[in-house]
């Protein structure tokens, strides 16, 4: 590698760095053994992620193919967020007849991030027909298939997506021969496809052949709370949120300037060099986290005029100055967005729900009793994965029994792209297929 | 210059990043923001107003300094439609027609006129380790690639520089000037802008210089064509409303890091 490629490493380097959400830790017992995944620290492996030679090896060029769909056609959308119209996914479809497969992505993650690109990879060369889906949380989904605008509702996300997954299918069902669905999902991608898989019970469009749940959150508002009190580890607090992260650029940037030939393991050299305590990581996954909620919630704040940080009744056009909105929006917590906003905006669809109850209710011990029973969902989940409470692993372990693949380490999905991992993956959905 | 147009990687991180860092000095805006945030009387007060949230002294390290931002939000506006009706179905068309292998020999090809303009701007850095690099490229390159249809260099692991006239006037010392969209072309800024000028014309004298008249004449079509091809930037699809202060503040970190690489 040169340094022709490091503005690309450097960048894919923060992305990956930048797009990991969730936080906290757990106990257990590991039911892999002589797991190779090389990181054992949670926070390392879920910034890091997989370092070179131990990834998977994929084809680099599967044919993915971007595709727009207008979901809603009569919406009309306030000028800031015109081009949020259309919602954007990709599929990559086999020549001949094979099962099919729908990723979700993870929070605030687009249906091309880097794990679902990954995971395509990987399905796409055992066969399969993928097609990739954006999280309700990415500010495309928002605009453009989300009904209410106001998401990480799980019933309303998982019909949201359940509808757009149909018209998907609509699109494809003269085109290509599809042997069986299945559905996929890592992260708050994960939780969703619980939901999906448990209305798709109802509905049968699909009849998912096996679900696959990767890393999900047990109770999102828990997930959600851990990351929002992460940035509480920037040394000094929120309010030195500046000396912590120009520490970080400038950290980024000795590496940037000094490495002429890092490889392909940018992330790797960079948190080695940059010698991060678990509690910077704790905070840069904490930032990260609140910077993508920040976009999605200003969208649904736009989208819904409810005047949340923007004045109601305030119309901004798409050249408005945003700076303040933007200020805003970064001290505020996702915690913040369900109590002022998600719970009042719903509270009148259930108006004998407390607000404890709602918040309760967005957990997937509200769908223990299917996902108990239901054979086809299985889930691979970490022993170490911080967006988990204390306690909260036992939950895989005591629903799904058998069905629960916990390994020992690797953060939050920080071993998703890892060589056993991948297998395992693979080996869900064509294990005793025809 | 086109480099300039902003590269596809980045926007991925300014998905993520929403916003951050590096705080420029032209900065008593921020109280003129500040000022102009407390809420015109006659809309409803919001949930949480930036009266009560932001702190009156907070320094947003992500600001750049951008007094045109009006214009350029526009200018980024027409961009956009330019790529959707005539920039990208032409590239579409290129994928389409141009073998692969033909692609890359043509991007290896521009790409060594590259590696002559970091040449020339080392010397005006007056550095001579990227001299050396940048011209060993070139000699490999233009002989054994083939008149830099291969790009033998990168093969044989040598390391390529990329230095432009912008560049040289910040290492110099010389300002960014306020943030600039350029038509066409994408994020920059005045200093930079105005260092396309010299490199343009550098490019321009040396393929003068080595091509036939028919190729010389749409070598700036194909060079702009094969830019597009390889940068994975689409203006508005992070989907969010914060995407232009976020695609800004990268393009000016990533340019200052550059100047000091």
């Amino acid at each position: 590698m040169t340094n022709a490629n490091l503005p690309q490493r450097l960048s894919a380097g923060l992305c990956t760095l930048l797009l990991v959400f969730f936080a906290a830790f757990a106990s257990a017992t590991a039911t892999v053994e002589n797991y190779g995944y090389p990181i054992q620290d949670r926070f390392v492996a879920t910034v890091v992620g997989t370092p070179e030679g131990y990834e998977a090896e994929l084809p680099k060029d599967i044919p993915m193919k971007k595709r727009w769909l207008n979901v809603f056609p009569e919406r009309h959308l306030p000028d800031l967020i015109w081009y949020g119209q259309e919602m954007i996914y990709s599929e990559a479809l086999q020549d001949r007849p094979a099962p099919l497969i729908f990723l979700i992505a993870g929070t605030g993650a687009a249906y091309n991030g880097g794990k679902n690109t990954n995971m395509a990879r990987a399905f796409y060369k055992a066969g399969f027909h993928v097609v990739s889906l954006s999280s309700p949380t990415f500010p495309n989904f928002v605009t453009s298939a989300s009904t209410t605008g106001v998401v990480g509702h799980a019933q309303r996300d998982a019909e949201d997506l359940y509808r757009v997954m149909e018209m998907i299918w609509k699109r494809l069902e003269d085109k290509i021969e599809v042997t069986s669905f299945n559905l996929t999902g890592y992260s708050l991608g994960a939780f969703n496809s619980a939901y999906v898989s448990h209305l798709d019970e109802q509905r049968k469009s699909f009849n998912f052949r096996k679900v696959l749940l990767i890393n999900p959150p047990v109770s999102l508002y828990n997930s959600i709370s851990l990351l929002d009190r992460m940035t509480q580890n920037i040394p000094g607090g929120e309010d030195n949120f500046n000396q912590f992260f120009n520490k970080l650029v400038q950290a980024f940037s000795k590496i940037y300037k000094e490495e002429d030939d890092i490889g392909g393991d940018f992330l790797y050299q960079a948190y080695k060099a940059m010698n991060l305590q678990d509690e910077e990581l704790a905070a840069l996954i904490g930032v990260s986290f609140r910077m993508s909620s920040s976009s999605l919630v200003f969208t649904s704040d736009v989208m819904t005029d409810f005047g949340y940080v923007k004045p109601r009744g305030l119309a901004l056009d798409r050249y408005a100055d945003l700076t303040v909105y933007n200020q805003v929006m970064r001290r505020l917590g996702f915690t913040d967005y369900y109590h002022d906003f998600f719970y009042p905006f719903y509270k009148a669809d259930y108006p004998d729900m407390s607000r404890d109850e709602f918040i309760s209710a967005i957990s997937l011990t509200g769908i223990a009793d299917y996902l108990r029973s239901s054979e086809k969902i299985t889930v691979m989940h970490n022993e170490n994965d911080i967006i988990l409470e204390p306690g909260e692993i036992d939950f895989f372990n005591e629903v799904f029994g058998e069905r629960a693949t916990i390994y020992p380490y690797g953060g939050h999905c920080g071993n998703i792209n890892y060589k056993d991992n991948v297998a395992h993956m693979v080996a869900t959905f064509t294990e005793g297929a025809q | 210059m086109n480099q300039l147009i902003l590269r596809g990687s980045l926007l991925v991180l300014a998905l993520s990043l929403g916003a951050c860092a590096s705080a420029p000095e032209q900065l008593p805006e921020a109280d003129a923001r500040a000022d102009a945030l407390a809420q015109p009387a006659d809309y409803p007060e919001p949930v949480f107003a930036a009266s009560r949230i932001v702190p009156a002294d907070s320094i947003d390290v992500t600001s750049v300094y951008d007094p045109w931002e009006g214009m350029n939000k526009r200018i980024y506006n027409f961009n956009y439609h330019f790529d959707q009706w005539v920039f990208l179905p032409v590239v579409r068309g290129w994928r389409a027609v141009v073998p692969e292998p033909a692609r890359v020999g043509v991007h290896n090809f521009f790409e060594n006129f590259r590696d002559v303009r970091t040449m020339a701007n080392s010397i005006l850095q007056a550095s001579p380790s990227k001299l050396m690099q940048s011209t060993g490229r070139v000699l490999v390159n233009s002989t054994i690639g083939l008149f830099g249809l291969i790009d033998v260099a990168t093969s044989m692991g040598m390391p390529k520089p990329d230095e432009d006239f912008g560049q040289t006037l910040g290492h110099w010392g010389v300002g960014t000037g306020p943030y600039l969209v350029l038509p066409l072309l994408g994020p920059s800024n005045v200093r930079d802008g105005v260092g396309l000028y010299p490199d343009f014309m550098l490019q321009n004298y040396v393929q003068n210089d080595l091509l036939a008249q028919p190729v010389r004449a749409t070598a700036f079509l194909f060079d702009s064509i094969d830019t597009r091809s390889n940068t994975s930037f689409r203006y508005y699809e992070t989907g969010s409303a914060f995407e232009y202060q976020t695609v800004r503040w990268l393009y000016t970190t990533k340019r200052e890091l550059d100047v000091e690489k």
